[in-house]
């Protein structure tokens, strides 16, 4: 499989357990790297980073200034301590947004969050100029966030500031104001914020997962078995404030979200056949671009935003056609007696990876977006399905791929042809979506029971679980 | 078999014609159940008022007094081919008074059973297929989806291309048997609508099928 043996995260010991057991393979987020190469491998990331964010010009004195360093080798020890309420009605909203705040800034690994049940010993500062720069010294921590939170009426004015400790000046600073309805966003605000000007790293904790789901437990209307309603719904990237989109009563699968992620496609049953529908979502109307008749499913946006990409039996079996987003000028690229199902778009729009069965099991093929050049990935899987072709500058497919009962998520490298595994057989493990970033994956497994849908870091570090009412499927992760 | 030996040529008869309902049953789910509760319903009830009959010593009184009048010397064979018909017209009006919900919730139309990964018809699902182009046939005005369902044990995505797949091979099939293409839907559900929410083979052998389900009558 061409696995390295650090990518078996199930036999490491627990992310950030102990601070002297971090290894920069973990802080980077690779998983290939050990310390002994740390300056190499530092040069790497700085050119990974810089390639996904190319407007931060590296190495500058200002910036030197600014990005806060931990010991070398090792990632920045950040504390999150809570927030300030400047009035008894910010308290609630001060809470969330520190805890939110810390989890978004762990979540990307960039930094190492010192556990806030050692902040206890620490006296809480109510202004920048009381905090106690020595005791976080002590704690082992490079950065230090301060937030103020003032609640008026229906809003907020957020204040938030990171501390360098060590030469305890602020190289962060911004204040928020607007609506105390959702004080997360503030948190994930910050936390992209803070991410882009440390790390020059572009984070995801505003982005969206679209999925679908059967958590209302509502049966299907006027049929005749008992059948569960299934939903598309959307929530923030860890799952909180899940919001339905689709109120059909009927089976609504494989959502997918538009580059622009303001809408949705995915398909409906709403007529009795599966068929493609776009949903606005922040102007709640419908769209239906193949017009119906026909029976299509999976569709995926092509990276533009132009054109959808999808199966349909039109012609009498299941095969991948391009139609425009209005639907119009319709065009099939697959042509083969067998099942051609569930492409995807490789990041510049010349190129589909799709699910076919030619071979007798369903493997990953690609095939140009004009129908040539067809060629065969999956040469040593038994069953590969769900191929999701990784943003730049990753140049990657993820794939569900068969691994004895179940299915584990595996990443093909296209420049090496080499394919790595991200799960190791936890529960059935399918339907991999790519953060905008690359550097995520969102997927569902059985692991908990039920089906749910867990985060995981591309090297197979950091599973998280996302959903946990009902069963959950068919993951898109919005840019 | 051993036991019809021993009685009269009409209980070898209805004996004989049993035999093959119970082979159906066997390989069918409770679908069918009804027309075949229906059918030895019919039978029993003939054997119960034949019972007496049947220790006479005259074989012709035997038969059942739906039958045309077969030749005196009533061979048994004859009998025995005799037997369904009467329960024919019952069986119909059983059908034709129940509402669609009722007729798809003990479905007459049978299931088609497949292996993991297939979508082939085979012998036994041949025969499925047949009997309900034999039950369209007779009940032309029924219009049927035919909904393709796989067990859990394929991803999400493919299942629905492979139910689609399932489906069709079964429209194909009754479309070869006479059935009109337009009477016949196809629909595929993937691995959504288990039948048995189990995590067995047991379970996953139901979930592997082609559903028939009337949408019209």
């Amino acid at each position: 499989m061409g696995m390295t043996n650090s990518q078996l995260p199930m036999s490491q010991p627990p992310r950030w357990r102990a601070l002297g057991r971090l290894r920069l393979g973990d802080w980077l987020g690779v998983g290939r790297w050990e310390l002994g190469v740390a300056v190499a491998a530092l040069a790497v990331a700085t050119l990974v980073a810089g390639a996904a964010a190319p407007q931060q010009v590296p190495e500058q004195p200002s910036e030197v200034a600014v990005v806060i360093s931990g010991d070398p080798g090792t990632p920045p020890r950040y504390a999150v301590p809570d927030f300030v309420a400047v009035n008894p009605e910010a308290a609630e909203a001060a809470r969330t947004m520190s805890r939110v705040l810390f989890d978004d800034l762990a979540f990307e690994r960039e930094f190492y969050l010192i556990p806030r049940d050692t902040y206890a010993t620490i006296p809480a500062a109510r202004t920048a100029d009381q905090i106690p720069f020595n005791a976080w010294r002590e704690l082992g921590a490079d950065a230090v966030v301060f937030g103020v939170v003032e609640r008026t009426g229906n809003n907020v004015r957020v204040e938030v500031r990171l501390f360098n400790v060590r030469t305890q000046q602020s190289v962060f600073s911004k204040e928020y104001t607007g609506s105390q309805e959702n004080p997360r966003l503030y948190a994930h605000t910050m936390s992209d914020e803070i991410h882009q000007q440390q790390r020059a790293l572009r984070g995801v904790a505003r982005t969206k997962l679209a999925f679908s789901s059967d958590r209302n437990r509502e049966r299907m209307v006027g049929t005749i078995e008992n059948r569960d309603v299934k939903e598309v719904y959307i929530a923030d990237y860890d799952g909180a404030n899940p919001r339905r989109i689709t109120a059909n009563r009927q089976l609504n699968l494989t959502p997918v979200w538009s580059p622009d992620a303001r809408a949705i496609a995915y398909t409906s049953y709403r007529r009795g056949y599966p068929d493609l529908f776009v949903a606005l979502i922040y102007e709640g109307v419908q769209q239906e671009p193949t017009g119906g008749g026909t029976q299509n499913w999976l569709p995926m946006f092509s990276p533009d935003g132009t054109r959808i990409v999808f199966t349909s039996s039109r012609d009498g079996n299941p095969e991948l056609y391009i139609m425009n987003r209005d639907g119009s000028g319709v065009r099939r690229l697959t042509n083969h007696p067998a099942i051609d199902s569930t492409p995807t778009w490789s990041p510049t729009g010349t190129q589909v990876a799709f699910t076919s069965d030619r071979a007798g099991q369903p493997q990953i093929y690609i095939v140009g977006a004009d129908g040539l050049n067809l060629r065969r990935l999956t040469t040593s899987e038994s069953y590969a399905d769900r191929p999701t072709w990784s943003p730049a500058p990753f140049n990657e497919i993820a794939f569900a791929a068969r691994t004895g009962p179940g299915y584990d998520i595996k990443v093909y490298d296209l420049a090496t042809g080499v394919t790595r595994r991200v799960t190791f057989g936890e529960g059935s493990n399918e339907s991999p979506s790519y953060s905008p970033s690359g550097r995520h994956l969102a997927f569902t497994s059985t692991r908990v029971g039920g089906v749910q849908i867990f985060t995981i870091g591309r090297d197979g570090r950091g599973v998280k679980q996302i959903t946990r009412d009902g069963n959950n499927r068919t993951p898109s992760w919005s840019n | 078999m051993a036991r019809s030996s021993s009685g009269s040529r009409y209980e070898i008869g209805s004996t004989r014609s049993v035999v093959p309902m119970n082979k159906r049953m066997r390989g069918s789910t409770t679908a069918a159940s009804v027309v075949l509760i229906l059918l030895t319903g019919i039978a029993a009830g003939c054997a119960r008022r034949e019972a007496p009959v049947t220790t006479s010593p005259t074989p012709p009184l035997a038969a059942p007094p739906g039958v045309s009048a077969p030749a005196p010397p009533g061979p048994p064979s004859r009998v025995e081919e005799a037997l369904p018909v009467p329960s024919e017209p019952i069986a119909e009006d059983a059908i034709s008074n129940r509402s669609l919900d009722a007729l798809n919730r003990d479905s007459p139309l049978k299931p088609v059973f497949y292996p993991l990964d297939g979508a082939d018809l085979d012998a036994e699902g041949r025969a499925a297929v047949t009997a309900n182009a034999a039950l369209l046939r007779r009940h032309t005005t029924w219009v049927v989806t035919v909904e393709g369902h796989c067990d859990e044990r394929g991803t999400s995505e493919y299942n629905l291309a492979l139910g689609e797949r399932r489906a069709a091979s079964v429209k194909a099939y009754l479309v070869s048997l006479g059935i009109g293409p337009d009477r016949i839907r196809t629909v595929s559900y993937g691995k959504e609508f288990p039948f048995d929410q189990g995590h067995d083979e047991g379970a996953w052998t139901k979930n592997r099928r082609a559903h028939f389900v009337i949408t019209s009558k």
